[in-house]
């Protein structure tokens, strides 16, 4: 059980809760926050909104750049109990590389998760949604580092299954999905969208559904191992995306309800699985 | 100080109407006395999400008074064996979270995170000349004063309350949480107090000869917190502002609180502040 990238900042959780975090940390892996080569401020509010079990996000990726976060984050996410997956995105291959060398070079780092879900400055494509761009970008990627790479597909395609056979030919070591959903929601108040950018990403038990089809289509296509989330809030969600084909799941929004979120799913799919009389899954990093 | 990790279930002690807003009490076993400023993310037990999937995520109050609830006195606002803290929360319903939480009753079940935040400072930590303060509450705002009132009245901080409101309808916790001190109010359409804002009551006060010595601690609506701001600003006398934002998580894990930096850039309201300082 891990956590779904950009939904728990372990450094802050830290500050709030103290060691009870380290403790009781509810990870068995964890993927910080997405980290761009330069700092970025963010999205200006409002950057959240609430929709029918779901909300919708618009944060802007915000972060301190590569160096800020391989000085000042890095040390600190190190001394977690669990092993550090670093998502990194990059608007061109030549700064897609910078991160993936950077960060793939620090043994703090047990993975690298790539968010495509963003455009290509020099095609003006957005990467996850192009099979050709995938692999692509992958082959870029693949001889800079050892590491495991994770490629997180986006949901916003016709044929999810397509950019993952193109993630796994070129190296990829495995795929996570789904990132958010494409969304808007009006103000009723305002008769304007509710957030500031005028669109974001779903996530929520809203998009189950979708995440579920989309982990069949690519757990058919691909024999890597697959992180499957999207809306997971308890331990039967959980094995709902194994049934589906997931090797891992991981718990996003459900953190925000639920600090805890990501252990409690963790126990729920255990005990139910072995009340069911079924194998535990096998949860490895 | 930090909270205990997590969400916890908490017993509803208290609900009753406070003037146009509602007060509901808590007993939280688990959790330190919150300091004033801080807040909570709540949602309650049963019933959430029961419109048409809304609310989903839980909601952030602000914390308006607390006592330590011990099983000995039962008359301290505790039920049966539980020990622990009181928290009071002031609540007006805006919305399907608030106006589930406005519905509920003693004896419900309500998810606590919390206390999350920071909280207000004594005002000779603000400036050394500082030795009193102004609270400056505006509608639902005035919830995290009340707790800093008593506060700065157990250190003999002296402490004078400005409170204003829109009307009637939307004005309540006096009788609840301001009863035992001198309060100046203000309501727009002139049904108590200064006829006008709580800002001109303000203006009058440090236009006098408080400015000096006073800092300022402001809770309400984002344009009552900019001329407080601004007054302060312009009369350099110290000031402490407990903002609100959207906020889905409360403790930094979403990134969906954002109030901008005045150097640029932007802060998360539930951990970088709910107090900031602006003067």
């Amino acid at each position: 059980m891990i956590n779904a990238s950009g939904t728990f900042d372990a450094i802050a959780a830290r500050r709030v809760y103290g060691d009870e975090l380290l403790e009781a940390f509810p990870f068995s892996a964890f993927v910080s926050k997405t980290i761009t080569p330069e700092p970025r401020a963010g999205n200006e509010p409002q950057r959240i909104w609430e929709t029918p079990a779901g909300m919708i996000n618009s944060i802007g990726l915000p972060n301190k750049g590569l160096e800020g976060f391989l000085a000042e984050d890095l040390p600190r996410l190190a001394e977690l109990p669990v092993p550090l997956i670093v998502s990194v995105m990059g608007t061109s291959a030549e700064k897609f590389a910078r991160l993936v060398t950077g960060v793939g070079e620090r043994e703090e780092v047990a993975a690298i998760e790539l968010n495509v879900s963003c455009p290509n400055v020099h095609s003006g494509l957005i990467v996850g949604e192009q099979p050709a761009e995938t692999l692509a970008l992958l082959e870029t990627l693949r001889p800079l580092t050892g590491k495991p790479l994770i490629v997180k597909l986006t949901p916003n395609v016709a044929d999810p299954a397509a950019v993952a056979v193109a993630a796994r030919e070129g190296g990829a070591d495995a795929v996570s999905l789904i990132n958010t959903l494409k969304a808007s929601a009006i103000d009723p108040a305002t008769g304007e969208p509710g957030v500031a950018a005028g669109h974001g990403g779903l996530s929520g038990p809203a998009v189950r559904p979708v995440a579920i089809a989309q982990l069949r289509a690519v757990a058919a296509a691909v024999e890597v191992p697959i992180v499957g989330m999207g809306g997971i809030s308890n331990g039967a969600d959980a094995r709902e995306f194994i049934a589906a084909g997931a090797t891992l799941v991981a718990v996003g929004t459900e953190s925000f309800r639920d600090p805890r979120a990501g252990r409690r799913v963790a126990e729920e799919l255990s005990s139910g699985a072995a009340e069911r009389g079924h194998a535990r899954p096998q949860l490895e990093v | 100080m930090t909270a205990p990790f997590g969400r916890r279930l908490c017993p509803v002690v208290e609900s009753r109407a406070s003037g146009g807003y509602r007060l509901f009490s808590l007993i939280d076993e688990e959790g330190p006395e919150p300091r004033p400023g801080q807040f909570y993310m709540l949602a309650t037990e049963s019933h959430w999400e029961q419109q048409g999937g809304r609310p989903y995520l839980p909601r952030a109050l602000s914390i308006a008074d607390c006592a330590p609830s011990s099983p000995l006195f039962p008359d301290s606002g505790n039920k049966g064996e539980l020990g622990g803290v009181r928290l009071d929360f002031l609540i007006e319903g805006i919305g399907p979270g608030t106006d589930r939480l406005c519905e509920l009753r003693e004896g419900e079940g309500v998810w606590v995170n919390g206390p999350l935040g920071n909280a207000f400072s004594p005002p000779r930590d603000l400036s050394p000349g500082a030795a009193g303060a102004i609270l400056v509450g505006g509608g639902i705002g005035v919830a995290p004063l009340a707790i800093l009132r008593r506060r700065f009245a157990e250190r003999n901080i002296p402490a004078r309350v400005l409170l204003g409101f829109r009307d009637r309808a939307h004005s309540g916790g006096l009788d609840d949480l301001f009863s035992c001190c001198e309060v100046r109010l203000a309501s727009e359409d002139g049904h108590v107090g200064h006829r006008g804002y709580v800002t001109d009551l303000l203006a009058t006060m440090l236009e006098g000869d408080d400015a000096g010595s006073a800092a300022v601690y402001a809770c309400g609506p984002p344009p009552m917190l900019d001329a407080v701001h601004a007054l302060c600003q312009r009369m350099e006398v110290p000031c402490e502002l407990a903002m609100e934002a959207p906020m889905a998580c409360g403790y930094g894990a979403c990134y969906g609180c954002a109030v901008p930096r005045p150097d640029g850039g932007y802060l998360r309201l539930c951990v970088d502040g709910p107090v900031i300082r602006v003067a």
